[in-house]
């Protein structure tokens, strides 16, 4: 079947089978950020955005995105880059594997709530595991980003 | 050997490739395998023991797309291992590619080669399978000596003497040791004895098992895999296929994480067959399922302790039994068994009269396991570690102070630890400190909140080693460009630890530059200067050292051309970071103008190569206390803090060090507390998914706090010792005395779930 979309700002027509999932569909097209860390929607390795809205793509028929945008971390590299530093800064990056549907869900929480709390940060990450670091990193970074922007 | 005025070893820098992998680049093998490689794909029995009678492949070769399928008749006949350790391994060579024998469930039957993954997916299931079924050894308890075999062929083969016998299911048995324990333990006051019972957990790392073969330009095998051990997948795919070590490649890429499962080759043999076969690329990645059902994951142990004590609290005798179940193949069996006792037992080396370590290792016919930080010492540990808490609960004796009478200090030799002498120990300040910052005295009395929940806290410590002595060798190259910067090339993977980093570190201090002016490579077995692979806690410690011995190399080297460059004696140059300068009459050569020199008419090469090892394998040590919120209405646990502080030496990256240690905490409060690994009555795997496997998220782990004591280990790279193991191995014991603070119950079987913690509570009177 066609399906068209937007991928990172970009009109896209692809001709995919009716059962592909969305990740298989976009790691196609080149956006190798998007990792499969589980296939059972446990992990949020696999995030992106359908309309600003983070989904788990692995989970995600590619058909349902028909006519919407989606959005990997592709197209988000400088929004991205004001606050990953920080949590290099920390060595929270790790094996990295996890770092894409980390990066792309901390992107959605900054957006809905601009200036969480430590619990708020761990309540929206609640569904990105992360077997490196033990998290406290990352939230040390993103509590640092937090703060140099209030200097 | 006081370490002073260090300018980049000791301080935190970002990892080399920290904002590549936050932005999501495409570094690992799925993202670089090329267009086109066959997807393989593994048909795995459903049975746990079986002969596999007939495969009929007829309808699925059928499938439009599938290009080839395999069976034990198509693969060579010689047995390997494919646990990543130095030859001759003590692992037994006990697998074939696909053998008709299936000894668990999940054993691949036939390897599929499809143009996409439906295609293979597709013939997976229409090859029709005629298993003749065999009963099963599901109980590692009944496995030694049971008539049943695991391994009945005549072909099995042990490249070591490790006390294995296939005829008994056994692949390895020790006894080790020191001084009479019968007759200390007969003059004990006290005597606690128990059997402990870890399970076969899971590493689940992010990025699953996964490789991509393809054949280079010269027709050789070019691999590459996700592993910690380029060096050794040659030779085990060598052996494995059958074809010389020279015509194959191994190299690795970014990691997604390891933690010992990338230290067997689990994956790389089924692409490179393919690709043999067919001479086209090949890829396999392995799904959640498959690495939670034919991974490589931790030893389920037994662990029986007799621990003999004074009234006084002084620890005179340990006893230790451990029954290692290496599941149908022997990766890492005879190695992990050993460190149950021999990283456990020197804890308590400032007391300690007499030990005894003995074990056993049995096949059964479960998932093999293979290497898991920790290695053993993990299982050991949350034994031992449990075992002298109850001491101290029996004798009504704080067990910090317990501890603080029988640890080992710096100093003393270790007669449980192959004799060695605890040259850099803090483990006396590791636990003074973590009982201020945890303040102990007032958390650890239970504190009851009134409405069925208690706060209380447990402790622990724990041991690891550096290295394998005598074993392991680490090598660096270190070579000068003509802008005068280096590049730093390296056998060692780094798995997301950061090693590419901190061995930078070492370049930097030691060349007197910048970290920015370090270039790291690894790993390739073209290209890279031979290293065993990073495991066993040593890359920090062995290839560190390498690093440091190529610097002084390659400063001599340097030192030798600017000497003739000025026609001078080179006994005169000094080396200075950007020059090198004549101390007779102070002309000075620049570094550029050096390696330009050995660009031309030259004999000489501005680079060095250096080979470490090592000896003896000295310890890192650390504490960990927790404080626990149980609720005795449901037997839920909330970690409520995690403190830690551990001596690793001289942290070359305080940084990495810290989070080394966050990660290892959590993995272990996970090991504690809900990661499983059961089967059914039929031997099939039950948590094959991360529905039922719970690794902890960000909300099961309470708040973390990590400490350095410092201690300089002499042999070390700048006084460094290791971090990656040690880290996972105090939550298990910590978390199972908080337990019992509680509840009055000690649970000695892992993980201890809200479910056992219900069941076992007393009746309230």
């Amino acid at each position: 079947m066609e399906l068209n979309f937007t991928l990172n700002g970009k009109p896209v027509a692809a001709q995919i089978a009716p059962d592909t999932l969305l990740i298989d569909l976009v790691r196609s097209l080149g956006c190798a950020s998007v990792k499969r860390g589980c296939d059972t929607a446990n992990c949020g390795l696999c995030t992106l955005f359908l309309d600003d809205k983070p989904v788990l793509s692995c989970s995600l028929l590619a058909a349902r995105v028909e006519g919407r945008t989606v959005t990997t971390l592709e197209g988000l590299q400088e929004e991205a880059a004001e606050f990953v530093g920080f949590i290099a800064d920390q060595g929270a990056d790790q094996c990295g594997f996890c770092n894409p549907g980390f990066v792309m869900n901390t992107i959605a929480l900054l957006r809905e709530n601009p200036d969480p709390t430590d619990d708020e940060i761990r309540a929206f990450l609640a569904g990105n595991l992360c077997r490196c670091s033990g998290y406290e990193g990352q939230l040390r970074g993103i509590r640092a980003f937090l703060d140099s922007r209030k200097k | 050997m006081e370490q002073k005025n260090l300018k980049v070893v000791g301080h935190s820098y970002r990892k080399k490739d920290a904002l590549q992998l936050l932005l999501g680049k495409p570094l690992y093998v799925q993202d670089l395998a090329p267009a086109g490689a066959l997807v393989v794909k593994l048909l795995r029995s459903p049975h746990p023991h079986a002969l596999v009678e007939e495969v009929n492949k007829t309808a699925a070769l059928k499938v439009p797309g599938v290009v080839g399928i395999y069976t034990w008749e198509d693969v060579p006949k010689t047995r390997f291992a494919i646990a990543g350790q130095t030859y001759p391994e003590p692992s037994p060579y006990d697998r074939l590619i696909l053998d008709r024998h299936i000894r668990f469930s999940g054993d691949p039957v036939a390897i599929v080669a499809a143009e996409d993954e439906k295609a293979a997916n597709k013939a997976l299931k229409l090859i029709k399978v005629k298993y003749q079924v065999l009963e099963p050894v599901l109980d590692y308890r009944t496995a030694k000596d049971n008539p049943v075999l695991v391994h009945p062929e005549e072909d099995w083969f042990p490249p070591c003497q490790v006390g294995g016998d296939n005829k008994r299911n056994l692949v390895a048995s020790e006894t080790d040791s020191h001084g009479d324990v019968d007759k200390v333990m007969a003059d004990c006051d006290i005597v606690i004895e128990h059997t402990y019972h870890t399970k076969a957990v899971q590493q689940a790392m992010m990025e699953t098992f996964r490789t991509y073969t393809d054949l280079d330009r010269y027709g050789r095998l070019h691999v590459v895999s996700s592993t910690q051990i380029v060096f050794h997948v040659r030779r085990i795919l060598s052996r494995a296929l059958g074809i010389p070590k020279s015509r194959i490649r191994v190299e690795k890429p970014r990691i997604g994480g390891g933690f010992g499962a990338k230290q067997t080759a689990v994956s790389e043999v089924y692409p490179a067959f393919v690709t043999l076969k067919t001479g086209r690329p090949a890829q396999i990645i392995y799904t959640r399922e498959e690495c939670q059902i034919a991974g490589s994951p931790r030893h389920e142990m037994e662990i029986r302790v007799k621990l003999g004590a004074s009234k006084d609290g002084k620890i005179r005798a340990l006893d230790l039994y451990t029954l290692s179940n290496t599941g149908a193949y022997g990766e890492h069996g005879p190695t992990t068994v050993g460190l149950s006792g021999h990283k456990s037992i020197p804890l308590y080396t400032g007391s300690l009269e007499a030990h005894r370590f003995s074990y056993d290792v049995v096949y059964t016919n479960l998932q093999a396991a293979g290497a898991y930080r920790g290695y053993g010492a993990t299982q050991g540990i949350f034994a031992l570690e449990s075992a002298v808490n109850e001491l101290a609960e029996r004798l009504g004796m704080d067990p910090t102070r317990l501890r603080d009478q029988n640890m080992v200090r710096e100093g003393m030799v270790m007669d449980a630890y192959y004799g060695e002498t605890a040259n850099a120990c803090a483990l006396d300040r590791c636990m003074e400190h973590c009982r201020q910052i945890f303040d102990w005295e007032n958390r650890y009395p239970v504190r009851d909140l009134g409405d069925g929940r208690v706060r209380c806290a447990g402790v622990a410590m724990a041991m690891q080693g550096s290295c394998i002595s005598n074993l392991d060798v680490g090598s660096a190259t270190v070579k000068l460009g003509e802008d005068g910067t280096y590049n730093l090339i390296i056998g060692a993977a780094d798995m997301g630890t950061g090693c590419d980093t901190i061995l930078a570190q070492m370049v930097a201090e030691c060349m007197d530059c910048s970290l920015e002016e370090v270039s790291v490579f690894g790993a390739d077995t073209d290209v890279s200067p031979y290293d065993s692979g990073s495991y066993a806690s040593s890359t920090t410690y062995i290839t560190g050292k390498a690093v440091e011995k190529a610097c002084a190399k390659l400063k001599e080297e340097l030192c030798q051309m600017a000497g003739e460059m000025l026609d001078c004696d080179p006994a005169l140059m000094v080396f200075e970071g950007k020059q090198v300068r004549n101390t007779a009459d102070g002309r000075t050569v620049s570094l550029q103008d050096i390696a330009y020199k050995a660009q031309l008419f030259s004999t000489h090469s501005a680079m060095a190569t250096a080979t470490h090892t090592s000896p003896v394998s000295p310890p890192p040590y650390m504490v960990g206390m927790v404080e626990i919120e149980l609720d005795k209405r449901t037997g839920s646990v909330k970690v409520l803090d995690y403190m830690a502080v551990v001596d690793c030496g001289i942290p070359v990256n305080p940084a990495l060090a810290r989070v080394q240690t966050e990660g290892g905490l959590v993995q272990g409060i996970g090991m504690a507390l809900t990661e499983d690994v059961t089967y059914n009555a039929q031997g099939r795997p039950i948590e094959n998914s991360f529905m039922q496997y719970k690794v902890p998220t960000r909300l099961d782990m309470g708040k973390l706090r990590v400490e350095f004591e410092h201690s300089c280990e002499p042999t070390g790279p700048f006084g460094a010792k290791s971090i990656g193991e040690i880290v996972i191995n105090t939550p298990s014991p910590a978390l199972a005395h908080a337990i019992y603070r509680a509840t009055g119950v000690w649970h000695r079987e892992l993980p201890i779930t809200p479910e056992k913690i219900l069941m076992s509570m007393p009746e309230e009177e």
